[in-house]
């Protein structure tokens, strides 16, 4: 059956294969077990996570690893708050050190208002990174040009913005999107900026292979319906784009037959 | 004893001069396999933590893994 080829359209990087192509975040809920919740309706296989300080005061503070199993998720550590290529491969080498992460979710940042990702010290500690053997996927700006150097610099994973970190304005460049998509094998994962699921369908129907997606699901009134919809929209987008659609005509062309009309 | 000041995470600890890293992590109950650990900006091996030994002024950062997007 047709169908039965969804189930092997897995999405692969650095050699893992995934069947969920939604990725999420695990910052801004409520609580840990909102977050661990909302991870098991929205059916991702890989969350990002942050590097941060223990709290030494309060020794009985409840751990992210308590809630949400790196066993069976996939823990994308992040270098979020990093605005230079140092800060970014000290966190990164914090937390291979912490049990081996190797696949590894780089982004640099340049400006704290709009939250650009600085693109000359991305490429630069993309190098560094490849070469130390990590898997880098990397936050990007929508560039097809910079696309390209990352992707000659060693990245596993081109992620470029739809829009400002947590802005929910949706892909505000469709166009770039499909020009990198063109040019890169390379698993293309829309990052940031994406405000409600049809967000996601579209990022899908572009060609991407993957989403990542924490504000809005974690900052809906519903984060749990949100993350059910963002599955469904993943999936939805994903088959669309393998059905062919049709082509896009200027006038109508009725979809009943003409012959026989009395 | 003598005692010596150093930094875990940014805050001033006391502890014995010459204790190990391994004590101070035991005293704040730090679950080690979840953790990595700098001593002076130098990741640390977490099999030797018993080897190294505290000096005064001495600058130690634990991190875990948080939620972040």
């Amino acid at each position: 059956m047709e169908g039965d080829n969804l189930k092997k359209d897995k999405l692969i990087i650095a050699k893992k294969k995934f069947d969920s192509r939604l990725i999420v975040g695990t910052g801004k809920y409520k609580s840990m077990s909102e977050c661990a919740n909302a991870i098991k309706l929205s059916g991702a296989e890989i969350v990002t996570v942050a590097v941060r300080r223990v709290n030494i005061s309060n020794k009985n503070k409840p751990l992210l690893m308590d809630y949400i199993d790196p066993k069976k998720i996939t823990y994308l550590p992040n270098t979020a708050g990093c605005f230079n290529s140092k800060d970014a491969l000290r966190t990164l080498r914090l937390a291979r050190n912490i049990g081996g992460w190797k696949l590894v979710k780089l982004e640099v940042l340049g400006d704290k208002t709009n939250l650009f990702p600085d693109m000359i010290e991305t490429l630069k500690t993309t190098e560094v990174l490849a070469k130390e053997g990590f898997r880098v996927m990397v936050y990007c700006n929508d560039d097809p040009l910079m696309a390209k150097r990352l992707e000659n610099s060693g990245a596993d994973a081109i992620m470029p913005l739809a829009a400002p970190i947590g802005s929910g304005l949706g892909i505000l460049n469709k166009i770039n999107i499909q020009i990198i998509r063109k040019q890169t094998k390379l698993p293309l994962i829309i990052d940031a900026g994406l405000g409600q699921a049809s967000d996601a369908t579209i990022a899908m129907e572009l060609g991407c292979d993957g989403v990542l997606v924490n504000t809005a699901i974690a900052k809906a009134k519903k984060p749990f319906e949100m993350a059910l919809a963002f599955k469904n929209a993943v999936v939805a987008g994903r088959q669309s784009y393998n059905s062919g659609r049709i082509g896009k005509t200027l006038m109508g062309n009725p979809s009943s037959p003409i012959k026989g009309i009395i | 004893m003598k005692k010596i000041k150093i930094k875990v995470n940014g805050k001033v600890k006391t502890v014995l001069n010459n204790s190990k890293l391994s004590d101070l992590l035991n005293k704040l109950n730090i679950p080690i396999k979840k953790v990595a650990i700098e001593l002076n900006r130098e990741i640390v091996d977490k099999k030797k933590t018993s080897n190294i030994k505290l000096k005064k002024d001495d600058k130690i950062e634990i991190v875990h893994f948080i939620g972040g997007g």
